[in-house]
């Protein structure tokens, strides 16, 4: 592509004039600007993207796009878009949100976006704290991780999204970081791409309540080994990687899900009857 | 992911001789980091502007300006050679960013005006690096002569940072104290 020929879209073209309210320092800027250079690259007007969120910081990042957006109830960002994407095909539909609203009361819906497989992408932006709320623990949060709310840190064995991803059949597994937002961009691109559904876990820290995650850019590292499609070879390496592994992990074939669209309910004033009481 | 963490570890010279290896790569690049450079200072203006710090806010929105004059001119001599435009992980930086683009985990919501300029003449000095490590890998003619252009300027802009720091001789590199801290304790 020339200059002359200059694309339609520039990521800024995707960016509304809201001025985000994250804490200065939040990875949560670097996940949106690689959204937004994502969309840029694959030239989807604004208007052919809806993004879809729970509740939490991560999850303002609708207001912050130029796209159609829903800032939904807590958790509940993927039936939503579920719903969203079953009914409007023709939309890229795009799922934001945080590792409390996706694991802990949205972790019943993970499971079966993963295995119902609509076509979507979703980005859970991991800190592994609540933000929103003010630093209590999350399901990833680490078991000895202290704070003034969680005196002892709280012994439980994190959440291994991935892994869960994988066993409840997620098409495309990911994970990006985003002190690197170029890559994560990469990402979020071939995750759209990929039919079905797609996860892409970016580690994104919380500066305020998790400064100590400023070190991630020194942890994290591209997975030394290429995607695979076997099921029981990704199975193996998500479980024992160390959870700073970026790239592509794992994708698969899967047709997506697609209700049969009922020929004759073209009236929604007539599916509405059908409902009434 | 993008080429820049993945050549952690390699010979910066030999990196950057293969990744920016002919004028377009080196105006390319140079648009890309001018252009990447200007936007994040504007959203650190944004930043701090709604955290209700405008000193600091200043600081960022004049080095974004000054960022957005080389980036437009860039993309005019882009657009003269007709410069490929690339996706922005085939670029090849030593970082996961262009050198010149402030890392988001930088910014601090207290961060006073001097620690932004400190965070911009560090900036600047990378960005001088970049074309002083493209040039130590002997690169053919025509690439050494627009990396020695780009590299004068970003010599001068380093010089322009120095000049308005000069206000400042001892910057306190601690952020000050938040009476009313978010976290719990
Ligand atoms: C039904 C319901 N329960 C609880 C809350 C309170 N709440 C708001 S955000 C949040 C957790 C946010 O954490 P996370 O999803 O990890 O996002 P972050 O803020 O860290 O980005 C909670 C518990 C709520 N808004 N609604
Ligand atoms: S509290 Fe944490 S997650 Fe929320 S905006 Fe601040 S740094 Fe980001």
């Amino acid at each position: 592509m020339t200059a002359e020929s200059a694309p339609a879209f520039a990521a800024k073209d995707f960016k509304s004039d809201i001025k985000p309210v994250w804490c200065p320092g939040c990875g949560d800027y670097s996940v949106l600007s690689s959204v937004t250079k994502a969309l840029a690259e694959l030239q989807t007007p604004p208007e052919d993207v809806a993004v879809v969120s729970g509740i939490g910081c991560s999850s303002r990042i609708p207001a912050y796009t130029n796209c159609y957006g829903f800032h939904g109830v807590h958790g509940r960002a993927l039936p939503l878009a579920i719903g969203l994407k079953v009914s409007r095909p023709d939309l890229t539909v795009i799922v934001t949100g945080g590792d409390g609203d996706g694991y802990s009361i949205g972790g019943n819906h993970f499971l079966h976006a993963c295995r119902r497989n609509v076509d979507m992408t979703y980005i859970v932006m991991d800190n592994q704290v609540y933000g929103m709320t003010k630093g209590q623990p999350s399901p990833t949060t680490e078991p000895d991780w202290e704070s003034g709310l969680v005196p002892g840190g709280t012994r439980i064995r994190p959440f291994m999204p991935l892994v869960v991803a994988l066993a409840s059949g997620a098409n495309f597994i990911a994970r990006g970081f985003s002190g690197d937002p170029n890559g994560t961009a990469q990402l979020i691109a071939e995750a759209i791409r990929h039919p079905g559904f797609s996860f892409v876990e970016v580690l994104s820290p919380c500066v305020t309540f998790r400064p100590e995650q400023r070190n991630w850019k020194h942890e994290t590292h591209p997975a030394p080994v290429e995607a695979t499609n076997d099921r029981g070879r990704a199975a193996r390496r998500l479980a024992t990687d160390d959870g700073f592994n970026t790239g592509v992990l794992f994708y698969d074939n899967r047709a997506p899900y697609m209700p049969p669209v009922d020929a004759n309910l073209t009236d929604v004033q007539q599916f509405d009857r059908e409902f009434a009481v | 992911m993008s080429p820049g963490p993945s050549s952690k570890g390699d010979d910066p010279i030999k990196a950057l001789a293969a990744g920016v290896a002919s004028p377009d790569d080196v105006l390319a690049h140079a648009h890309a980091m001018e252009s990447e450079a200007a936007d994040r200072y504007h959203e650190l203006a944004d930043q701090m502007e709604i955290h209700n710090n405008p000193q600091t806010a200043e600081v960022f929105d004049k080095m974004a300006r000054i960022e957005q004059i080389h980036a437009d001119k860039l993309a005019a001599m882009c657009a003269e050679r007709g410069v490929t435009r690339r996706p922005p992980w085939e670029y090849r930086w030593l970082d996961p960013e262009a050198p010149e683009v402030t890392p988001v985990e930088e910014a601090h919501y207290l961060m006073t005006a001097p620690q932004a300029l400190k965070l911009a003449l560090h900036n600047e000095k990378r960005a001088l690096a970049f074309y002083e490590t493209l040039l130590a890998g002997s690169p053919p003619d025509d690439v050494r002569a627009l990396a020695e252009e780009f590299a004068a300027e970003e010599r001068e802009h380093v010089s322009l940072v120095e000049k308005w720091m000069a206000d400042y001789p001892d910057i306190d590199p601690h952020i000050p104290e938040d009476p009313d801290d978010a976290v719990a304790h």
